[in-house]
């Protein structure tokens, strides 16, 4: 799949990216995001690249597509007119949440709204039981008067989401047919295909989303296709979803929801491949941008997953104060942590950054575009780190003195600190708040970061990675080229998958070989159906887990399995693979404990492209600096005279000692005294701790 | 790195270590209490037994109690006998939080030789012995195993006859130790981290981060309270009790440098399990004080010391030994709203009106009826529900949601999953929220019953039957909660009760108050309301005044999926 010309586009708040590979070097672009019409910026960026490449459109032999349009729906609330039919006595589960605050000190909190208001909500008199046998039997006709009502609705689209759906499906599907008689231009979300997972609220809220955005989704996706077919460019689209993975266009528009956050997620798939380039088995991806930072675990080049996240937050990042979207999606902690982050000191006279951003407009105090408040560009600016006149490309000239009027303002004079100090307090505050989130987010996973590499792309990150690292006991950094097109480079690298996942119910006491054997094959055949759908020749690898648990607690582990295994199925081998799972995160096992499974899945793929290995590489000259900058190194707590090289300049194996600035076009990689750099066959500049005499 | 921003960072981190260490026993713990609901908290202690952070978890009830249980700790084994490897354990309820069902685990943290702090976690379990979680007994004899304070593990050895003794008096002995183990392991994470802090920073001890914490948040403190209008004011409400009603009164007073809080007038103890002691009263007292005047500043030993809280003793909120305790919940859910009568007379349009207040929770005890045969099963399910919160001065209550208690209700699904019951309804309830200017959120239906071949006691913690919610400055009051079975027998709001087989319990939980009077409210919030079903066509016309024709207008849009 990676022959060919290949096309990779990233539709992004600000910014749409496009790059092409696979017709002599690499070329890319930014073009503004056009929101009215998303498919120009595509079609402007495509004729851009293609140009300078001297190829045809035509010529590009498949698209791979990633969007922040479905998540910029759900935050904005621009969906369809949806309506929501549900079990009988469970018409407010995605109203009622999980009857908690998000915030226990706020008497004045405010609970996001559903999706589906009360009034679109509709019930069915049906039940299942737990183990889904069926309690009350849903009578067709009552469907059919439902649809009458529906019908004067004017829906565009159906959520459906009945109780232990994950365990018996039957209620659900014979709405569809139904509804697929009666109203036969309305879209249907059924909560046993969009989220098969136990735990109503998330399932019907993950499934009511679908819903809310597939008709947006859908008739953009058919725009997109039919536009770029008139533009010449007559290939295959695939979209990239939440887990890395790249889906058709078909699925796409059946499960929309399952594009949220696809963009981040292609971030993580390009440090992936940056870490199979480079052998790294144990990788921190970092992607600092203007308003927030992305931290995502890498084991073995493949990001960690998760079956739950949280979109829409609508309370300073605030865990709770979104929606939970149930599918499989690369796992990362998202916070309020970029270039633009706003500082101020808050009643305990603590330096408080972001999650505020003062964004583009007005920027940070630098930018003299009207902002007065310190933001962390402001930071880095009073700190050396950046070249007043060389941001951007010299494009935006930053002004020093509005950097270190805001900070003794907002910071400085409350605190009784100088510039330099309250520069200096700013910037360290963001790294521990960047650097705590990425402890818990390890912790969580049951890891030790000290024996991680760190990936750092974006455009605020190369500033604060080597700081990052420091704080986390992390040694190594690279720092690839290209990295602020990153996601766009990801979507190329991502394989085409499908995770298949059920919730089937099995304690250990009473495991059933050959039904395990049957639920694995049957999901191995689905997941892979859909890779061959995509890819005709491909090999195909599957990968299963199971999540286990003590009888009794909450909360499952992921516990990965080999092809023999899931084929020939075995619990002491399930038992011991999960007791060295939970004892690796916990610390030790819970003795004496019957153990159970809860939810099985498969994940089908196809081999990533092969990976490039790297010449081994001559050390180079050891750069001499032309010029020399005053830099703030926090390690050390003093200013330090640092080197500044053009990372033009630089060429493979060429290597230089910190302090040092590297300065290429959108941003700066700093390198403390603590650290030296050395520049990579492929290009990535490998930030290290310098050996302690 | 200046000392100031050096200090900053390890607040910074230790507020993000207890995060962890709460998050780890979400992970770890067995009972749906802990694990589904958050029912937990957990902190961390310099080496005088100080609080210098807590994990911002579903608890409030847990802050001053654990801010002052590790000096019991501290008291009761020792300081000279503490070595690495050792675990601490207790439910006291006048030492821990408050009733057996709570337990408290606190382990010494030690560095290069020296002890440099203690972290202490809490937990609700499901089950420790005696009747079992309820109302109905008359002392704390009665409602379980009562383990004081001791050692649970001795330098990495746990005692294996304390593990007996508690698995042969409890219903559910795996849960039991199990969410011993997970509460032992999130203080080793918590510690691992405190460590390698110290190292980062080349530091032997927390003395310097703690006065800093400390020094900090006082003075903090001392701020929003010198910003107080001097002044003093008296709060009562009158709530069900268990058979006779209750009467809470407060006294709340802004005086110099501190806020105090007094609950002389409150009745006495009742015979019943839903006393108090007053750790947990402190509890719930700095929780609404704190809310309505220094909700940002984070729960520490220097930040709490200025809200000063007293009770006469053998009072329902200073209960002491042997009283029962087991659903002292009940009435420390109910005490901010006592407080906040007061707090509105001093600080006008802050405060809101009443709420539901105490958690809906109820615990089923399931067992199969005689000859149902093999599939037959025993299950003790405990959930927790919420009422609506009383209206705002700016703004609706909040429906179905938890206040002051931040739990989270379990979900249906897995609640079914733990054991043989159904429940059948579980919706907003509607004409529950008090009018007003501002709506009183609105509380909830719940039907249960126990499935086929099973029948099952419903042990009933609700209040607000004969006293709802009262609303605030002209509003009117919640919906009064009602329980009864389906065929019409009525139920007490407290006590353990029989759910037949076939039989189901049908219960709405209360509402909110409302706030300023309903005939201010804005039309079109009416409207809203009814076309979403949050009032009724009858409430519309009669509280609202709305006509007719609008109703019948409202009503068909709300069926075409319109707004009016």
């Amino acid at each position: 799949m990676a022959d060919g010309i290949r096309l990779g586009v990233d539709i992004g708040g600000t910014f749409t990216d496009v790059v092409l590979e696979g017709a002599g070097p690499r070329q890319s672009t930014k073009v503004l995001t056009t929101y009215a019409a998303p498919e120009d910026a595509i079609v402007e960026g495509m004729h851009r690249v293609c140009a300078a490449a001297g190829i045809t459109v035509s010529a590009i032999g498949q698209i791979i597509h990633g969007t922040t349009l479905a998540t910029n729906a759900l935050i904005e609330r621009r969906g369809a007119r949806t309506a929501l039919i549900t079990t009988e006595g469970f018409r407010d589960v995605i109203e009622m949440r999980t009857e908690s605050r998000f915030e226990q000190y706020d008497l004045n909190l405010t609970l996001p709204e559903p999706l589906v208001a009360r009034h679109r909500r509709y019930t069915l008199r049906e039940r299942m039981d737990a183990d889904g046998g069926v309690l009350i039997p849903l009578a067709r006709a009552d469907i059919e008067a439902l649809a009458d009502d529906l019908a004067h609705g004017g829906y565009d689209s159906i959520a459906v989401g009945f109780l232990h759906s994950y365990v018996n499906a039957a209620h659900e599907r014979l709405v569809r047919d139904v509804l697929a008689e009666r109203l036969p231009g309305v879209m249907v979300s059924l909560s046993c295909e969009v989220s098969p997972q136990m735990r109503e609220y998330e399932r019907f809220n993950t499934t009511v989303a679908n819903a809310y955005i597939k008709p947006l989704m859908k008739s953009y996706l058919d725009r997109l296709k039919t536009r770029l077919r008139d533009e010449g460019a007559d290939c295959p689209v695939f979209l990239v979803h939440s887990g890395g993975g790249i889906m058709d266009l078909r699925t796409a528009a059946d499960f929309p929801v399952r594009l949220v956050e696809s963009g981040p997620a292609g971030g993580a798939v390009f440090a992936a491949d940056i870490a199979a380039r480079h052998g790294l088995d144990r990788v921190l991806s970092f992607d600092m941008g203007g308003t927030t930072a992305k931290i995502c675990l890498i084991r073995d080049q493949s990001p960690k997953t998760a079956r739950v996240f949280e979109v829409a937050r609508t309370y300073r990042f605030k865990k709770g104060s979104g929606m939970p979207i149930s599918i499989p999606v690369i796992d990362m902690v998202e916070i309020g942590a970029g270039g633009g982050s706003l500082a101020q000191v808050d009643a305990l006279r603590q330096i408080r950054v972001g999650p505020e951003s003062a964004g583009s407009e007005p920027g940070p105090a630098c930018y003299g575009r009207g902002g007065d408040r310190p933001a962390v560009t402001d930071a880095d600016l009073a700190l050396g780190k950046l070249d007043p006149e060389g941001f951007a490309g010299g494009r935006i000239p930053l002004d020093p003195a509005a950097a270190a009027a805001a900070l003794d303002r907002d910071l400085g004079a409350p605190l009784g600190l100088d510039t330099l100090e309250a520069a200096h307090g700013l910037a360290e505050v963001v790294d521990e708040n960047m650097a705590n989130a990425a402890r818990v987010h390890a912790v969580e996973n049951g890891e030790d970061l000290t024996v991680y590499t760190m990936i750092a792309f974006g455009g605020a990150a190369p500033l604060h990675a080597a700081r990052l690292c420091e704080k986390l006991g992390i040694d190594r950094c690279l720092v690839p080229p290209g990295a602020g097109v990153g996601s766009a480079i990801g979507f190329l690298r991502a394989p085409f998958s499908f995770e298949a996942t059920r919730s089937v119910f099995m304690r250990m006491g009473d495991f059933d070989p050959a039904a395990v054997a049957a639920l694995f094959a049957e999901m191995a055949a689905e997941a892979r159906a859909f890779v061959r759908s995509c890819d005709a020749d491909a090999p195909i690898g599957s990968e299963h887990k199971v999540y286990m648990r003590y009888s009794g607690q909450g909360w499952e582990i992921p516990v990965t399995l080999d092809e023999a295994e899931a084929r020939a199925p075995d619990a002491a081998t399930y038992l011991a693979r999960f007791e060295a799972a939970y004892a690796a995160l916990f610390g030790r096992t819970v003795q004496g404990m019957e153990v159970e499974i809860t939810v099985w899945s498969v994940n089908a793929a196809t081999p990533g492209p092969p990976v490039a290995p790297l010449d081994p590489l001559p050390d180079g000259a050891d750069m001499q600096a032309s010029l020399q900058r005053d830099l703030f190194d926090a390690g050390s707590g003093r200013v330090v005279s640092a080197g500044v090289h053009r990372r033009a300049d630089l060429a493979a194996g060429a290597t230089a000692l910190g302090p040092a600035l590297v300065t290429e076009e959108e941003t700066t990689l700093v390198v403390p005294a603590s650290r030296g750099l050395r520049v990579l066959a492929d290009g990535c500049i490998d930030i290290h701790a310098r050996a302690t005499p | 790195m200046t000392t100031t921003v050096a200090h900053q960072i390890m607040w910074n981190r230790l507020i993000s270590i207890v995060e962890e260490q709460a998050q780890a026993l979400v992970r770890t713990a067995f009972s749906t209490s802990v694990r589904e609901a958050g029912d937990l908290s957990a902190g961390v202690y310099d080496a005088s037994g100080r609080m210098l952070a807590q994990a911002v978890t579903g608890t409030p009830g847990h802050v001053n109690a654990m801010a002052d249980a590790v000096p019991h700790f501290i008291a009761d084994i020792g300081i000279e006998t503490m070595r690495p490897g050792d675990i601490y354990l207790t439910n006291d309820p006048w030492k821990g939080t408050g009733h057996l069902h709570d337990i408290t685990v606190c382990t010494p943290t030690f560095h290069q030789g020296a002890l440099v702090g203690f972290f202490a976690c809490t937990a609700h379990v499901t089950d420790i012995g005696g009747r079992g979680f309820g109302a109905d007994a008359d002392s704390v004899y009665e409602e379980g195993l009562h383990l004081p304070i001791m050692r649970f593990a001795s330098e990495g050895e746990v005692d294996r006859t304390l593990l007996q003794i508690l698995r042969a008096n409890v219903r559910a002995p795996d849960q039991l130790v199990g969410d011993l183990f997970a509460l032992a392991s999130c203080n080793e994470i918590g510690q691992r981290r405190l460590v390698a802090m110290l190292d980062e920073f080349g530091l032997a001890n927390l003395e310097s981060v703690a006065a800093f914490i400390l020094d900090n948040s006082r003075r903090a403190t001392l701020e929003r309270i010198a910003a107080l209008p001097q002044g003093r004011a008296k709060g009562q409400m009158r709530v069900d009790g268990y058979s006779a009603p209750v009467d809470l009164v407060v006294t709340v007073d802004f005086e110099g440098d501190r806020v105090t809080c007094d609950w002389t007038g409150t009745s006495a103890p009742d015979p019943k399990g839903i006393n108090v002691p007053l750790v947990y009263t402190k509890a719930y007292a700095c929780y609404a004080l704190k809310c309505a005047i220094a909700p940002d500043i984070p729960n520490n030993a220097a930040s709490l010391a200025p809200f000063v809280v007293t009770a006469p003793e053998d009072t329902i909120v200073n209960a002491v030994h042997p009283a029962p305790v087991a659903l002292r919940h009940v009435i420390g859910h109910l005490v901010p709203d006592t407080i906040f009568a007061a707090l509105d007379q001093l600080l006008p349009g802050t405060v809101p009106a009443e709420g539901a207040g105490c958690l809906c929770n109820f615990q089923m005890s399931v067992r199969p009826v005689a000859g149902a045969g093999p599939k037959g099963r025993r299950a003790e399910v405990l959930v927790f529900n919420s009422g609506g919160t009383g209206a705002r001065p700016g703004l609706d209550g909040m429906n179905a949601t938890a206040f002051p208690s931040g739990v989270m209700t379990m979900p249906v699904e897995a609640t079914e999953q733990t054991g043989p019951v159904v429940i059948w309804r579980k919706e907003l309830r509607a004409d529950s929220g008090g009018a007003g200017r501002r709506r009183g959120g609105l509380g909830q239906w719940m039907d249960v019953g126990p499935r086929a071949g099973h029948e099952m006691t419903l042990s009933a913690m609700f209040d607000r039957v004969d006293h709802p919610a009262r609303g605030r400055r002209g509003g009117a009051c919640g919906g009064a909660t009602v329980v009864a079975l389906d065929d019409g027998t009525a139920l007490r709001g407290k006590g353990r009760q029989a759910v037949p087989e076939g039989r189901r319990a049908l219960m709405g939980f209360p509402g909110g108050g409302g706030y300023g009077p309903a005939a201010e409210r804005d039309p079109a919030q009416v409207r809203r309301d009814l076309a979403l079903g949050y009032i009724t066509a009858g409430t519309a016309a009669e509280v609202y005044g709305l006509t007719e024709d609008e109703i019948t207008r409202i009503e068909a849009a709300a069926r075409r999926g319109e707004l009016d």
